[in-house]
Order: C-alpha cells, then sequence, then structure tokens
C-alpha cells in the first residue's frame, strides 16, 4: 500500500469561546474553564513515566497522575473549531479519533473502525489508513489549507466574538500568497520530560492550540481505563483540554527557527506553525522562567531550559 | 571455465550487472565467488540491519555504489515511532574508515544527518551521485556541505524527504567550477532557494538532464532556466501561479518550444490550470507524468492535457481526474505501464473514482502491468474484468478508502476477485489488498500467487489459516506486512523456517502474543524478532499472553542491533 497517514484531527465539536483571561492565576483558569469547556472528569488520566513514575501498568495510576494530568500553555488564543467537512464519527470506540491518525498509536485499529460498512468516514479514522506517505499526505493537507484560507476572506485571527469563532477555522496558511514559503511540513517531534519514547505529531491536523493540547494529552497521558470509560459514550462534543488550564507540573514548549525555546500558545497559530520546529513537554521545574505573554516577541524572555 | 583467467572471468561478469544475477554467479564456486566479490562496483541491501557494514566492505572492497534502505514500510504510515532506527551514520563512518571509493549513495527510509552528509562531502573525491527517498534527520546545512565539498557531483535527487529547511544558501555553495551536474531534484524542499544561484548553476551545467524545482521558483524563473537548459529529458515545475496575457508566459511559450527532449514532467505544485496549454507543446512527447502533487489542475483543463499525451507510459495523478478522465486516459494512452491514482482528499474518506475507472483502464491500456489504485468502491466483477484484461499485472495495489467494505454491489467480501487477479496474472509480485476479505482470498492467493514477492494485508481474513495459506503458498515470499487481521501464534509459527528465506515480516494489531514471539525468536537465532512496545504498559518480565502489539522480524548476519531504542526489545 502506499503511504499513509490516518486521520486528522479536529473532528466536530466547537469548543467554546476564547477566554479573555490574561492572567495564569489558577482560580480564574479554573472558572474560565469551566465556562468554556464541558467537564469530564473521566479523564483524569494516568500514566507510568517510565522509571519515574514508578512501575509498569498504567491501571491505579489514574489518582497519581490526576494532579500532574496538564500541560500549561499560554492560555489567550482562539479556540478550536470544528472543521466542516468532518463529521463527528460516534462508530469508533476511540474517543479522540481525531488523534488517532497522528499517532503511532497502540490503540487496536480493528476496534475501532467501524463495521457497518459505508460509513464515508470510517476509513479517515483509522491509523495509518488510508496507506498515503506522510510526506504526501502532508502536502494535501497543506494545499487544501491554502484553498480554504482563500476562501476564507475577511476573517481575522484575532476575532473573538464567541459566534463567529464557532464557525470559524483557525487556518494555519493564511499567509498563501505566492513566493512565501508554504506551510510547515506537518509533523514535528514531541518528547516528554521522563518518557524516552519520542512522538511525532501532525501540526496540520489541528486547526489550532486547543486541539493541538488535547492532542498531547491523549498521546502522552492516557491509559487504558480512561479508554474504557469513554468507549461507550458519545464521543466528545468538546473534549476539556487541561492544556490550558493553569496548574501542572508540565509545560509545553517549543522550539523555533532560530532554536530558541519559546512557550507554547504565545503567537497567533498561523505564526506559531510557520516557526515551530519541535515540541516539548518539558517539567516546569526545568524551566527558567516563563516567555509572558503579550509582549512583543522580541521583548519576550526566552525560556531557557535546564 | 576454470581455466580462463581471472581477468577474462571479471571481463565476462561486467556484463552481469543485476544483483540476483551476481549473486547465482557467485555461488557456482569459490574462484567464481572470489572474483565477482572483488569485482562488484554496486551492492544492495534491503535491510540495513541484516548485515553489517565491515562484512559489506570486507567482501566487495571494490564498492563504488550502493543503495541502503532502513526502516519498514510500514513507518510511512506512521505506524513506527521516530528514533526506532535506520542511521545511515556507522556505514558512512565505516566506509571512510577503510578508504572506500564510494561514487554513489541512495538512501530509502533512513536517518541521515548534516554530520554525516558533511563526512560524505570530506571522504569520497569521487562521489558523484546522492539520492534520498523519504528519508529524514537533515537539513539544508548538509545539502550545503555536498554541494560545497564534491567537485564531481553529477546527481543531487531529494525525493519526498523531511527536510529542515534553513533557507537557501545551500545552491549557492556549489563552486563556479563544479559543472558536471547532471540531475537535480529538490522539489521537496520547503523554503525559498536563492534563483540567481540557481540560474547560474544551470547555465554552468551543460550535462543537465533532469531538474525538478521546488514551489519557490516561479514562472519567470522557470521561462529563464529552460532557455538555457533546452536539453532537459526531466522538468519537475515549481510553481505554476501566473497571468496567462502576461509576457512571461509568452516567453514560456517560446522556451517550451526549444525544449524538444522532454520526456518527464512533474510537479506544478501550485497551479492555475488554465494556463496548462503551454505544455501541450510537450505532451506529444512525453513518457512520464507525474501530477499527483498537483490538485489544481482537474476537470477539463486536465483531461486536455491528458489528450495531448498519447506516448504515456507513466501516469500519476489524483483521484479528483474521476472516472471520467480515466476513460480519457485509456483512450489516448495506449502505450501506458503503469499508473497511481492517489487520493485528493482522504480526510473525507471520498475518492472520486470507483471500480468504473479501473475497468476503463484495463481494456484500454492493454500494455499496464503496474497499478496503485486509492478508490471509493470496488467490486468481484470489475477485478475479474480487469484480470481478464491485464493478465501481465506484475504490481497491483488496491486501496479502498474504507478498508472493510465488501462488493459494493453484491455486498459479498472481494476474494473472488482478488484471486481472480492471482489466478490470472501469473507474473505478479506485489499485491495490496483492502475491502472486505475473507481466509478465501488467502487460500486462492497460495495456489496461484507463485511469483509474489511482497504483500500488504490489513483488515483481512478470519482465523490463522488466512496466515498459513499465505506462508504455505507462496514459495518467492519475501516480504510481509499485515496489520489489523485475527492472525495469532498458531500461524505465526506454524512454520519458522519460512522467514529465513525472507527479508521481514511485520504484524501490527494482530492476535500474536509475547509468548509466540518469544517463542519464534528462541529457535530462529538467525531472525532478529523486535517488539516496539509505546505504552509503558508491556515490560519485558510481562505476561506472555499479552498481545504484541507490533512486531518486525528480519533475518539477519548481523545480530542484535545496537542502535535499537528502549521501546524496542529484541527478544
Amino acid at each position: 500500500m502506499e503511504g499513509g497517514l490516518g486521520s486528522l484531527g479536529g473532528c466536530g465539536g466547537s469548543s467554546g469561546a476564547a477566554t479573555n483571561d490574561h492572567t495564569m492565576s489558577k482560580v480564574e483558569v479554573a472558572e474560565a474553564e469551566a465556562s468554556s469547556y464541558p467537564v469530564e472528569a473521566e479523564l483524569e488520566l494516568g500514566l507510568s513515566l517510565g522509571g519515574g513514575g514508578g512501575g509498569g501498568g498504567g491501571k491505579g495510576k489514574a489518582n497519581a497522575w490526576g494532579e500532574r494530568g496538564r500541560i500549561l500553555i499560554a492560555k489567550d488564543f482562539p479556540s478550536v473549531v470544528s472543521q466542516p467537512q468532518r463529521p463527528n464519527n460516534n462508530n469508533t470506540s476511540i474517543s479522540p479519533a481525531c488523534v488517532v491518525g497522528s499517532v503511532s498509536g497502540t490503540k487496536r485499529a480493528a476496534d475501532s473502525v467501524s463495521h457497518e460498512g459505508g460509513s464515508p468516514t470510517a476509513g479517515s479514522q483509522v491509523v495509518g489508513w488510508p496507506p498515503i506517505r506522510a510526506y504526501r499526505m502532508n502536502s494535501l493537507v497543506n494545499q487544501a489549507k491554502a484553498a480554504r484560507s482563500e476562501e476564507d476572506k475577511g476573517i481575522g485571527e484575532k476575532d473573538k466574538s464567541k459566534d463567529n469563532l464557532k464557525k470559524k477555522i483557525c487556518n494555519g496558511n493564511k499567509i498563501s500568497a505566492p513566493g512565501n514559503e508554504k506551510g510547515h511540513l506537518g509533523f514535528v517531534k514531541v518528547n516528554m520530560d521522563g518518557i524516552p519514547i519520542g512522538r511525532k505529531v501532525d501540526l496540520n491536523a489541528h486547526a489550532c492550540y486547543g486541539r493541538l493540547a488535547q492532542a498531547l494529552e491523549e498521546m502522552f497521558f492516557r491509559s487504558t481505563t480512561s479508554l474504557n470509560s469513554i468507549g461507550g459514550e458519545k464521543q466528545q462534543v468538546t473534549k476539556s483540554s487541561r492544556l490550558l488550564d493553569g496548574s501542572s507540573e508540565f509545560v509545553l514548549t517549543y522550539e523555533d527557527k532560530e532554536g530558541d525555546w519559546m512557550l507554547v500558545g504565545d503567537v497567533p497559530w498561523g505564526m506559531f506553525l510557520t516557526s515551530v520546529k519541535r515540541l516539548r513537554i518539558m517539567r516546569t521545574s526545568e524551566v527558567n522562567g516563563l516567555a509572558p505573554r503579550f509582549q512583543d516577541r522580541n521583548e519576550k524572555q526566552r525560556i531557557k531550559p535546564v | 571455465m576454470n581455466y580462463f583467467p581471472d581477468e577474462v572471468l571479471e571481463h565476462i561478469f561486467d556484463f552481469v550487472t543485476s544483483q540476483r544475477d551476481r549473486n547465482s554467479v557467485s555461488q557456482v564456486c569459490k574462484p567464481w565467488y572470489k572474483i565477482e566479490s572483488s569485482s562488484r562496483q554496486k551492492v544492495f541491501v534491503g535491510n540495513c540491519y541484516a548485515i553489517s557494514p565491515e562484512r559489506v566492505i570486507e567482501r566487495f572492497p571494490g564498492l563504488k555504489s550502493i543503495t541502503l534502505k532502513g526502516k519498514p514500510h510500514f513507518a510511512d504510515f506512521n505506524l513506527v515511532p521516530p528514533d526506532w532506527g535506520g542511521f545511515v551514520y556507522p556505514w558512512i563512518e565505516a566506509f571512510a574508515r577503510n578508504n572506500m571509493g564510494l561514487e554513489e549513495l541512495k538512501l530509502k527510509r533512513m536517518i541521515i544527518s548534516d554530520e554525516c552528509l558533511e563526512l560524505i562531502s570530506r571522504s569520497f573525491a569521487n562521489f558523484k551521485s546522492l539520492v534520498l527517498v523519504s528519508c529524514e534527520g537533515f537539513s539544508t546545512d548538509g545539502l550545503a556541505a555536498i554541494a560545497s565539498n564534491c567537485s564531481f557531483l553529477r546527481e543531487l535527487d531529494l525525493q519526498e524527504n523531511d527536510v529542515e529547511d534553513h533557507r537557501g544558501h545551500w545552491l549557492s555553495c556549489f563552486p563556479d567550477t563544479c559543472t558536471s551536474l547532471v540531475s537535480l531534484n529538490f522539489a521537496c524542499l520547503k523554503g525559498d532557494v536563492n534563483l540567481a544561484a540557481l540560474e547560474r548553476l544551470v547555465a554552468r551545467s551543460p550535462n543537465l538532464r533532469s531538474l525538478r524545482l521546488n514551489h519557490a521558483v516561479p514562472l519567470d524563473i522557470l521561462q529563464k532556466i529552460l532557455m538555457r537548459a533546452p536539453h532537459l529529458v526531466d522538468l519537475g515545475v515549481g510553481s505554476y501561479v501566473h497571468d496567462p496575457d502576461s509576457e512571461t508566459y509568452n516567453k514560456l511559450v517560446t522556451a517550451l518550444q526549444k525544449c524538444k527532449s522532454v520526456r518527464s514532467l512533474s510537479g506544478f505544485l501550485e497551479a492555475a490550470p488554465q494556463c496548462l496549454s503551454a505544455f501541450h507543446l510537450i505532451c506529444p512527447n512525453l513518457t512520464s507524468l507525474n501530477l499527483s502533487y498537483a490538485p489544481g489542475i482537474h476537470g477539463t483543463e486536465l483531461r486536455k492535457l491528458i489528450r495531448h499525451c498519447r506516448k504515456l507510459q507513466r501516469l500519476w495523478i489524483l483521484d479528483c481526474i474521476g472516472d471520467e478522465g480515466l476513460e480519457v486516459v485509456a483512450s489516448t494512452c495506449k502505450d501506458l505501464q503503469e499508473i497511481r491514482v492517489f487520493p485528493s482528499d482522504p480526510f473525507v474518506g471520498n475518492a472520486a473514482v470507483t471500480e468504473v475507472g479501473l475497468v476503463a483502464l484495463s481494456s484500454g491500456c492493454p500494455k499496464l502491468h503496474s497499478i496503485l489504485y486509492f478508490c471509493q468502491q470496488m467490486t468481484n466483477a470489475a477485478l475479474i474484468t480487469v484480470a481478464k484484461n491485464c493478465p501481465n499485472f506484475t504490481r497491483f495495489r488496491l486501496c479502498i478508502l474504507d478498508p472493510t467494505k465488501p462488493d459494493a454491489v453484491t455486498n459479498q467480501p472481494l476474494d473472488e476477485g482478488f484471486g481472480a487477479i492471482v489466478h490470472s496474472c501469473k507474473g505478479l509480485r506485489r499485491l495490496s489488498m483492502s475491502g472486505r476479505l475473507t481466509d478465501k482470498v488467502f487460500l486462492y492467493i497460495g495456489m496461484y500467487a507463485e511469483q509474489l514477492e511482497m504483500i500488504s494485508i490489513a483488515f483481512a481474513g478470519d482465523t490463522d489459516k488466512g496466515m498459513q495459506y499465505l506462508l504455505n503458498g507462496c514459495k518467492k515470499l519475501r516480504k510481509l506486512e499485515i496489520r489489523d487481521c485475527p492472525f495469532g501464534n498458531a500461524a505465526l509459527l506454524m512454520d519458522v523456517g519460512k522467514y529465513e528465506t525472507m527479508r521481514s515480516l511485520w504484524m501490527s494489531s494482530c492476535n500474536v502474543t509475547l509468548g509466540g514471539c518469544k517463542s519464534l525468536a528462541k529457535k530462529m537465532p538467525m531472525l532478529n524478532v523486535e517488539i516496539i512496545n509505546e505504552t509503558d504498559q508491556m515490560d519485558i518480565s510481562a505476561d506472555d499472553r499479552q498481545k504484541a502489539e507490533k512486531m518486525f522480524l528480519y533475518r539477519t548476519l548481523a545480530g542484535r542491533r545496537k542502535d535499537a531504542p528502549e521501546f524496542v526489545w529484541t527478544l
């Protein structure tokens, strides 16, 4: 079979309006989250961090992980919106089906494939299916986004109105004038402190930070228990993205083109896409000063990882 | 023959070029082995972990050209974690240390770093050709080293690599004295290139025959380049967006009129289809056309273009061509041998072609022998017709976007259809299947597919019997890759000796257990049985009844590899 990447992020569900929260105060963040996203308590995920988390086996880790199951991310950016042409497929037992394709996952894809037959989107939710080489898949995504950006004229990225956001597509390739650098090749490496296995995530599969955050959480912080609990449920309308919250032991950072490590979420999504080289989920304790938000990029304090 | 002096034998062996034939020659007798080994210049290593570089160097001291393949095929579809392996550095380092006169390097699915590229550029004075396919780990800095230091470089061919782009300076690194370029392909680079340097490079390369540009090369530069290189045989157009009435367009037409040698066309990475008529000039001579990265070209403009391509032998296209467009191909391209139809929007799960297009191709193109076809649906009747029309398939790969979809008309599994294909196409070497498939199809394959070397299976079969039929029947099987099939230990362990006759076996999301894999590894010390463990939930002392989510095994003379990451266990 020819190469392939299975699915693309953004399965349905609006995630609500962006918050105008400007501070990192836990209380405010928690409140904002409560109003923005439905709470899904079952998703306190467990994880055994190789060695560090102690022992193998994911069971029973949920509690220990609960406090750590969040990755910090700069909060102020447009939230995710549904991508209209991808109807939410409820047939799969894998809830974050939007992530499935971008992960070389262990999920039993056989379980996830709908055998109801004929479902037009069934194919798009299976890991590594259709079998298309990642390079080709990425250029399809880039080209599709460029086409969409030309259609979505007049929509500004900074628009924070709730209603607009529900329908808007966060398009990372707005700069699609000929001659400009084409959108970033979708896959970037992601490493998390304490985990030997690096991953790759397809940035083009996510329309904005919220989705990316969700995807990374699924990738690194999942456990069988929580997956089972999701199993029978209706697909998430909006999965509460812990990455957007306050307290956590982890921070999501990225290395930009200049080799500096920055806090994810400070710049508009499109700008982020063009400058990100790779991601790192860093322990908060190792970060020497988070890059404050809302400052000019030049003035920003660079993160100095230990 | 033993009375001939070595030089004569060597001279005769020079005419034996295929690796397989040379392998046969070397097995005739010891003297022939010695002569063949010392004179072989071109070596192909299908799995870089099957043998150590030292051993290759020892056997083939005259090696000048090597092809290496790294990751398993399913790595293309993100089923293999990054950092799994496939590093080329140890090979280059060994070649450099042993003063090999390396001239050509071709890599597929391997990891090559900038340091490695620099080492290549400094270690091999006669280095001529670098071909990288689906590789990663390097940036344009590494390319700059190659450009700067390889004085006799003829070929730099980058196909679908993931290259970190530090922006355009590498092209300027070709010294003014470098005039030997024959082939340059940088279509996969994401960033800008120094256009002036590109023009100058083309101007001083009289032997340039193949040039594939990336999206950053606009139309006016293309036109200038073509004026300087009218002898091009293979052209990859970069960006093709412009105003059709402009002077540039007219100049382009003039330039194309001079390019009488172009036989292969690709690119059109950003294309305004209404301007394609300029290329109608060269279509009549084209034997190869790749528009699979040009979603902007479709509909009537595409069909018009195709109608000019009467000599086409190879066509790569997107499915937006539709069944109708494929009918145009079938009626125009009577010499067609290979076609690939890729999905243009795999996300939605709708492909724009069906069994109708496939049947049309098979009836219109009698020479068709290689096909890759992504489609919305398929029927047994169609496959049976195709088998009858085209008994000459050597490669048949069918991908239905919904992987378990049955016959679209009868709702039956597609066993009979694929059975017809393997029965009719006696020369079939490579097969990929999809759709609803039971054990029966494997019975057919085992019975009829005598020449089959590589097969990819997904979401197929009912019981272990399926895999057993395959292993029993296909005597020439070299590569078997299976995902999401209900095959377990019984099938895996049925004939363990078989795996030594094969290059590799991949099984993911099947029913084989850790215990089964361990048992296999124990019985077959000449195999590396690798388990890829991604969840942190399994550890080596875990319950043997646990399923092995991803297993990759391959024969090897090099023992377990030393560069395996933590998540790969070699049993």
